[in-house]
């Protein structure tokens, strides 16, 4: 019975490898992605497009506002000459942001009052603009840290596993997810829809293999071009972005299998109900979309509304990318990596054994 | 003399017949549409599931971000310094005593943040000119994240700071309030950019992946060779074809459009008539790429896999949608301009949320015309050649 398995695996191996579109599909979406999405996938704000409206002929406006042309943030800062300037240099996104010192500043400040300042942002982009408005209120807390003669108390800001937010420390690990699961699904769900259409799937029936073996030598190829896959883009991922791996090798590879076998089941699971390659890309895709989005990856999980962070449990992505991303920068502790992997196995459970039931279906 | 006439003739008929042989044609390839499930898929239930996810499932406003609050002192400053985290509207608090009963939550990812108020910070508070520490520590593996949880923590210790000053009857020192205004979006829901560029996406899907995944099928079962044997010219042929897909674009904007703005709130500041003329500009390179994918591959899985990485990727990643164009590496920046969502993302955004600004929405509609212009010059030249 073993050796029946091995043969039919080294067969599927095989028929994945020698043709083209096969190879294809394992090469080139894999590396477009990584350099897509590493390098374009990224919430960072930098060279924001800043205007100013300095009203006040004074020495302390000045001074602000060289704090703010002296900010790495900010790349171009162009100088508007009356309120009338702000509302089209807004529209017309010539600037996300507009800071407006009123006249009365420098008297303000010489006076010990407080002196106004307006920050005008373009909510068109609120989640840059939030960030954007989180700069510009340390460089006026540091600003009025200078003005006052003893600070009482300060701020210390640290960020914990990556020191300087880089966003790639997020997506690159992440990337050994939502890559694996795109390879695994398609290899899957393609071979059995390319026996169906060949009719070599019917072959594959009558012979005297069972279906649990059929099922077991359908699963294994797949799970080994997973795992080469995620090998690939987790050695990318430390040898080529440098993101740090702080974790357990070990667990992330058990946590790699789990995720790869309930996605595989999927696969599985699209490839018995779909009767030709097109229905089973339609398939993929009709899976992995929401997938992606709901995993964590796309938005963090929390944003979402309750009801949907429920829904999201049966995703395996998003449980995967917890691990991943702990294991990566977090040195993860096992008892939190088999919280987030013991789902995995329940989702695995539950689909290949749907899977199997509905190969055996298709038999009798 | 006879064959001139004759020839004459011909055309006569030609360009008689011409308007009925046209639309014969888009009456046929119409029904082709409807009669096909995966198109029924692709046009009317993906950009129902895509709205709904990038309407609920997708979202960047950390609204109440769970943190923890260590309190090793507890004097009555600190305590006034914990209701002030604990009433904050971005921040769900759990006051704990000890660092080490919060860390371990911070590394499952239970909490995104710690703030820690140390032992001498009511001491050092008293003592002039003496700076007493607080520290805040964000989860740096959710970038987006840790900066929010930075923002708001320093909103939340100004506003004390401020307020202990005035308790303490210490004045207002000289200082600068800065007072942001968010215009368009004053509620900052991400909901209200992400739910127009998810048109965008959808309007991908119609035009480049489901035209490229049907027309190929044409072309792998021979029956586009069919039609340029018969006397449809293959601008006729080309109008033909595209012409459903055109149709069934605009009526599934139409659909996203009272989808965006019934289910999901985002307001509509501009007129119909520019979202209308926005959308038609958007169609023509989404319609030419899917046209032109398809005449080059020749076959469906071919065109599926180009489709999904030349299209939809694209849309999803490189057109400002979610991620900032302005952060991206200079090799990709310039990749983007040539990318058509780019720009019907941007007119999207702009219409849904400030107006009609035209002198940011004409260059936007000649960009995507004249991309689409280039797309259609290309498709026509590969449909000829098959000719030869």
């Amino acid at each position: 019975m073993l050796g029946r398995i091995a043969a039919l695996i080294v067969k599927e191996l095989l028929a994945i490898l020698r043709d083209p579109r096969g190879r294809m599909v394992l090469i080139v979406p894999p590396l477009l992605q990584l350099v897509v999405f590493s390098f374009a996938a990224t919430l960072d704000v930098e060279n924001v497009r800043m205007a100013v409206l300095n009203q006040d002929p004074g020495k302390w406006s000045h001074e602000l506002v060289q704090r703010f042309v002296g900010a790495p943030t900010f790349r171009e800062i162009r100088f508007l000459d009356g309120v009338a300037e702000i509302r089209p240099t807004i529209d017309r996104q010539e600037a996300l942001v507009v800071l407006h010192l009123p006249q009365s500043f420098s008297a303000d400040i010489a006076a010990g009052r407080p002196a106004a300042a307006q920050l005008i942002l373009d909510g068109r982009r609120s989640n840059a603009a939030q960030i954007v408005q989180g700069y510009a209120a340390r460089i006026v807390d540091q600003f009025n840290r200078d003005l006052a003669a003893g600070p009482p108390s300060v701020l210390v800001a640290r960020d914990w596993f990556n020191p300087n937010l880089e966003h790639q420390w997020f997506i690159v690990p992440s990337l050994i997810g939502t890559i694996t699961m795109l390879i695994g699904l398609s290899v899957t769900a393609l071979s059995v829809a390319r026996e169906r259409e060949l009719g070599t799937f019917d072959q594959l029936l009558v012979s005297p293999l069972t279906p649990a073996e059929i099922l077991v030598g359908k699963t294994v190829p797949s799970l080994l071009i997973g795992l080469f896959h995620g090998t690939v883009f987790l050695l990318a991922a430390v040898f080529v972005f440098a993101v740090p791996f702080t974790g357990s090798l070990l667990l992330l590879y058990g946590s790699l299998v789990m995720y790869l076998l309930s996605v595989i089941g999927v696969g599985l699971f699209i490839s018995s109900l779909s009767q030709t390659q097109q229905q089973a890309f339609l398939g993929t895709f009709l899976f992995a979309a929401p997938a992606i989005l709901l995993s964590g990856f796309a938005s963090p999980v929390e944003n979402m509304p309750d009801w949907l962070q429920q829904f999201t449990l049966i995703n395996p992505l998003r449980h995967f990318i917890v691990v991943v991303n702990g294991v990566f920068t977090k040195d993860m502790p096992a008892i939190n990596v088999v919280d987030n992997t013991w789902p995995l196995a329940v989702i695995a459970l539950c689909t290949l054994s749907a899977a199997a039931w509905l190969f055996r279906r298709r038999l009798e | 003399m006879k064959a001139r006439a004759a020839g004459h003739e011909r055309v006569e008929i030609d360009s008689g017949q011409r308007g009925r042989r046209f639309r014969a044609l888009i009456r046929k390839e119409t029904i082709q549409v409807f009669r096909d499930p995966s198109s029924i898929l692709i046009a009317f239930v993906l950009p129902f599931i895509l709205l709904f996810l990038f309407g609920f499932g997708v979202s960047l406003d950390a609204n109440k971000i769970r943190i923890g609050l260590v309190l090793e002192d507890t004097s009555p400053d600190v305590q006034s310094l914990a209701v002030a985290f604990t009433n904050s509207r971005f921040f769900d608090t759990r006051i704990v005593r000890d660092r080490r009963e919060v860390v371990p939550d911070l590394i499952a990812g239970d909490i995104r943040g710690i703030v820690v108020v140390p032992q001498d910070f009511s001491s050092r508070l008293m003592q002039a000119g003496q700076v007493a520490p607080i520290q805040v520590i964000a989860d740096g593996t959710q970038p987006n994240t840790a900066n929010f949880v930075q923002s708001y923590a320093q909103g939340v210790w100004s506003n004390w700071q401020q307020q202990r000053r005035l308790e303490h009857g210490l004045g207002d020192a000289a200082n600068v309030a800065l007072e942001a205004r968010y215009w368009f979006n004053e509620e900052l829901e991400s909901r209200n950019f992400l739910v127009p560029g998810s048109v965008a996406i959808v309007m991908t899907l119609i035009g480049t992946l489901l035209t490229a995944l049907v027309i190929a099928r044409e072309w792998e079962r021979g029956t586009m060779e069919a039609m340029l044997a018969t006397p449809v010219s293959t601008l006729e042929l080309l109008g033909g074809k595209i012409a459903p897909y055109f149709a069934l674009g605009m009526a599934s904007m139409a659909g996203c459009t009272l989808l965006a703005i019934g289910l999901f709130g985002v307001p509509f500041r501009g007129s119909v008539v520019a979202l209308t003329i926005v959308s038609a500009a958007f169609l023509c390179p989404a319609l030419g790429l899917g046209y032109l994918i398809s005449a080059v591959a020749k076959n469906q899985f071919v065109a599926s896999q180009i489709a999904l990485f030349a299209g939809f990727l694209p849309a999803m990643l490189l057109s400002g949608f979610i991620y900032e164009i302005a952060s991206m590496p200079p090799v990709i920046q310039a990749i983007t301009h040539v990318i058509p969502a780019r720009y019907f993302v941007n007119s999207l955004q702009t219409l849904f949320l400030t107006g009609d600004i035209w002198p940011l929405l004409l260059p936007n509609i000649a960009i995507m015309l004249g991309i689409g212009a280039v797309l259609f010059g290309l498709a026509v030249r590969n449909t000829k050649k098959r000719l030869d």
